[in-house]
């Protein structure tokens, strides 16, 4: 077992062969739940298992990025998924439809449509499609153990004002994060920065890929600001209303909006001197200031946390009084705030569905209901873990669990998929299923936001990947362990 | 006018009369439901009978007394209430006495808060039964207590008479305290995982010991002995000693595999019987021999990676180690997830292809079992407890959620009345709030008082990584 393993792993003979194995997959095929459905998945479940008996324990967490990289390296592959339950989630649903992928995109979808030449055929009998989900409130790859690892956090940097770090520079793409949260149907998350005033960049990333850069769909997505509050917002420490943390507060604010001035003032110095080097005064590089010129002109969004009714307040002033483009992160009083945030048009990232209410004399379901509340009144929202990595994977029960308060199922469905992309100004992308967009889909045998519903297939970029993750192997390795 | 006066005292009469016959022993029948026994299968189109605190039928179209208060339950569906075999809630985060290495002298039942918010927020998930464990901060912990959810009654209320006594055991980084060294405090024995099976090892020898003095003693008493003086009572050797007698369940926060194994082995050698192993997220890897000791398993459905030794959870640790015959029970370790146990065990179904009813054992019958008290709750028939739930849809749907919840046949949780009554506490918190002592300072009143911290159920520094997840 242990002389198989590196060669076999590695050998190009074997790729191809996988490959040849995937000409034509039948859902029928697919009796276990979740785990090995096609011929990929069971070649790749006997190449993992080998691998995982003879590797080093020090290197299993690596193993699912060796599939990452064989997928990667080789040329995207045409497929043609037939007579599948298709749901768009911008249009309507096509209730026995195709789905054709071409060079890594949706090249089309409807109840007709031909096979291109040379597509791999799966067939999706009782299978639904849908679009994969995204989770713009992580910490992906920042992360891989939060106690009793340091070494493994890279999320929160020292000092206050950090906009000139960005989550794509640290993001490990090895991390067993990423194909456990994406073998559950997530297939996309924003991972932010945390801490400070001004914490950072995040980045949007697909969930395959063996480079930070490579998994980037956005590499600087957007600002995260921790907006300055009392007892929190760069510091933390319990909440105390005295009047040396208000005028701390103050001061953080005033800072905050200080250099955002600045960054305004930088970027016309730079624009000047680019327009006129000759006659006008090179301006000195400020790395921080920089940064922040594409946010202070309101071409990126910023993303700042808040979750108080008078938090979010301050923040929607604080933004239109700088014209930045703002999404609230948290947003637990969202539902107080309703009327200023649709009159504003400020979308919120919900990522406290499954938080305790914040006063003990809140409703009960308070936070279940928040997002049925802002859906009411019309204001841009989509629904988050907020989780930093391992339980990404729960996003499309958060999303559950709001419809079970109220949301309408197919807003439910909505606020992890289309409307994320949305608010992240990437729906020209992703989020739904159109011709045009990046294949990134699920194809389960349910409803996507069922605990009980098994994901058949996986697409990423139009790459079919094995259902394997860190867990499956695990269980492979020890379920008939005697 | 007259009449007026009349119908004034007859509704005050009635407000009396409803005040002097308790809700909770109402007849109840609750009508063409679909219901989950847990026992014997789904019965659609089912009525459920509840008399004096009990089911007293179960089947279809059955007769109940003119009095009898008639819950429509069409399209609905009816469970037993869950039960969450490891619960902090009502502990006000007085969960770990952390100071010594063995504190079986300490017991959860004399702090419990009857009022905590989080116990109405479990019944609205359905929850109505749970071990309230001391935390995992040494080798041994406190005694524990299982209390139904009686929110409303007062403390005494809340612990199940008859239901085993239990302690709580903790192995790996906690009682350890590998995560809490802080600069400057003397570290605590013991540091390893060796010295935890010395700690354990060593509390037993001496549990040993005095159980013989007083067994000696009660000889020497039975045989006429004059003069006899008894031995000292010892309150941290009493609860162990009850274990080796087999009168204490002890109920064990474990994570490895090796140290799962260790606990079997030092409790084989000593004669008693680990009852569940609790978290036990490497169960997966010795599930045999776990099932070989018999004990009995209490784990997060896929709680994972939140510290090192998480770090090989999986999702399929609960269908392993139930596909290797260890009667196993998902729950919270929390107050947030205990609102939830029913999606948390329907994840058992994606996760290791458990069947729906396997999956609703997981928090009803099989925590039951666990805490010995399986002959009073857990399951939908005649003659047990009447903690019962209403749900929208199947409980194990995520769109589902809780109508109503009853305990000992008392209706502690109603959607609808909760929804009813919050108009008012809207009013009640508006005057509050423009009161003369809570004017703004602008507005003349005095500087607002610094709000403590809220007042959770578990916030403790050890275990707090076990119960919830801690963003950065």
């Amino acid at each position: 077992m242990t002389m198989l393993r590196p060669k076999f792993f590695l050998n190009r003979r074997g790729r191809r062969g996988f490959r040849r194995g995937t000409q034509r997959q039948s859902s029928s095929e697919s009796s276990a739940q979740n785990s090995a459905s096609s011929a990929v998945n069971r070649i790749f479940g006997l190449l993992l298992g080998v691998a995982l008996f003879s590797l080093p324990l020090t290197a299993r967490a690596q193993d699912t990025d060796r599939i990452d990289a064989q997928i990667t390296n080789t040329p995207s592959p045409t497929y043609i998924i037939r007579n599948a339950r298709i749901v768009t989630v911008s249009g309507a649903d096509i209730d026995n439809g195709i789905l054709v992928i071409i060079n890594g995109h949706i090249a089309g979808v409807g109840a007709n449509i031909s096979a291109p030449a040379g597509a791999q055929e799966i067939d999706a009998r009782g299978l639904t499609i849908y679009p994969g989900m995204i989770d713009l409130g992580s910490n992906m790859g920042l992360i891989e153990v939060p106690t009793g690892a340091p070494g493994t956090i890279d999320v929160q940097e020292l000092g206050e004002m950090n906009p000139n770090i960005a989550a794509v520079w640290s993001i490990n793409p090895h991390s067993a994060h990423i194909a456990v949260t994406r073998v559950a149907g997530v297939t996309t998350a924003l991972s932010l920065p945390s801490g400070a005033v001004i914490s950072g960049q995040a980045a949007l990333i697909n969930l395959l890929g063996t480079s930070p850069r490579e998994m980037a769909v956005v590499p600087e997505a957007a600002l995260v600001i921790d907006f300055p509050r009392i007892g929190g917002g760069g510091f933390g420490g319990p909440p105390s209303i005295t009047p040396e943390a208000m005028t701390q507060r103050e001061r953080r604010v005033d800072e905050l909006r200080k250099m955002l001035r600045d960054a305004e003032a930088y970027g016309r110095a730079q624009d000047a001197y680019r327009k006129d080097p000759k006659s006008t005064p090179r301006p000195v590089t400020d790395l921080k200031l920089a940064a922040l010129v594409p946010y202070v002109r309101g071409e990126r969004p910023v993303i700042f946390r808040a979750e108080r009714e008078r938090e979010i307040r301050a923040v929607v002033r604080f933004a239109e009084e700088l014209k930045l483009k703002p999404i609230i992160i948290g947003g637990s009083e969202a539902w107080k705030t309703a009327t200023l945030l649709k009159e504003k048009d400020v979308p919120v990232i919900l990522d406290s569905v499954l938080n305790l209410p914040l006063h003990e004399d809140d409703a009960y379901d308070s936070l279940y209901e928040n997002a049925a509340k802002l859906h009411a009144a019309g204001v841009r929202f989509c629904i988050s873990t907020g989780d930093s990595g391992a339980h990404v994977r729960d996003l499309p029960f958060n999303a559950g669990m709001a419809a079970a308060f109220g949301l309408p199922r197919t807003e439910a469905l909505k606020s992890v998929t289309l409307y994320p992309a949305q608010i992240l100004g990437v729906a020209d992308r992703m989020g739904s299923i159109e011709a045009g967009k990046i294949a990134n889909l699920v194809i389960t045998d349910g409803d996507l936001l069922e605990p009980r519903t098994n994901i058949k297939f996986l697409f990423i970029n139009g790459r079919q990947l094995p259902l394997v993750s860190r867990h499956t192997m695990l269980n492979d390795q020890f379920k008939d362990r005697k | 006018m007259k009449t007026l006066m009349i119908i004034v005292c007859l509704i005050f009469l009635a407000n009396v009369a409803g005040a002097q016959s308790p809700d909770r022993t109402k007849t109840r029948i609750i009508r063409n439901a679909t219901v989950l026994t847990v026992s014997h299968g789904t019965l659609v189109n089912t009525d459920v009978l509840i008399r004096n605190g009990k089911i007293a039928a179960v089947g279809q179209n059955l007769k109940a007394p003119d009095d009898a208060q008639v819950i429509d339950a069409t399209g609905k569906f009816v469970s037993p209430g869950i039960i969450d075999a490891h619960s902090h809630t009502m502990m006000d985060g007085s969960v770990n006495e952390c100071t010594k290495s063995v504190t079986s002298m300490a017991r959860t039942q004399d702090i419990l808060n009857p009022t905590a918010i989080g116990i109405y927020r479990e019944l609205a998930g359905g929850t109505t039964a749970a071990l309230l464990l001391h935390g995992s901060c040494n080798a041994i912990g406190g005694l524990s207590t299982t209390v139904k959810l009686k929110w409303g009654h007062p403390a005494a209320d809340f612990p199940i008479p008859g239901a085993t006594p239990g302690i709580k055991f903790a192995l790996g980084e906690n009682p350890k305290r590998t995560n809490f060294n802080i600069p400057g405090l003397q570290p605590r024995y013991p540091a390893t995982r060796m010295g935890v099976e010395e700690t354990i090892r060593d509390a037993f020898a001496r549990a040993r010991d005095y159980k013989r003095d007083w067994d000696d003693y009660r000889a020497g008493v039975a045989r006429d002995e004059k003069n006899l003086i008894p031995p000292r009572r010892d309150l941290e050797l009493e609860p162990l000693v009850e274990v080796l007698e087999g009168k204490r369940f002890v109920h064990s926060h474990c994570y490895r595999a090796d140290e799962i194994l260790m606990l079997m082995n030092l409790a084989d050698e000593l004669g008693f019987k680990v009852r569940t192993l609790q978290h036990v997220l490497e169960g997966y890897k010795v599930a045999s021999e776990i099932a070989r000791h018999g004990a009995m398993a209490s784990a997060f459905a896929d709680f994972w990676g939140y510290k090192m030794e998480a770090y090989d959870a999986i999702p399929y640790d609960v269908a392993i180690m139930t596909r290797h015959g260890v009667v196993s029970s998902v729950n919270s370790d929390s107050d947030e997830r205990a609102r939830r146990l029913n999606i948390e065990a329907a994840k058992m179904v994606r996760y290791g292809g458990l069947t729906e009813d396997e999956a609703l054992k997981l928090v009803t019958l099989n925590p039951a079992m666990q805490l010995g008290i399986e002959n009073r709750v857990g399951t939908i028939d005649v003659g047990k407890d009447a903690d019962v739930v209403v749900w929208s849809a199947h409980p194990l749907s995520v769109y589902t959620h809780v109508e109503q919840t009853f305990v000992d046949g008392e209706l502690l949780f109603d959607r609808q009345a909760d929804i009813a009554r919050r108009a008012q506490l809207e009013a009640e918190r508006k005057t509050l709030e423009a009161a003369e002592s809570n004017k703004s300072p602008a507005q003349g009143g005095t500087p607002p008082r610094a709000p403590s911290a809220i007042r959770r159920a578990y916030t403790h520094d050890d275990d707090i990584q076990d119960g919830e997840d801690r963003r950065p």
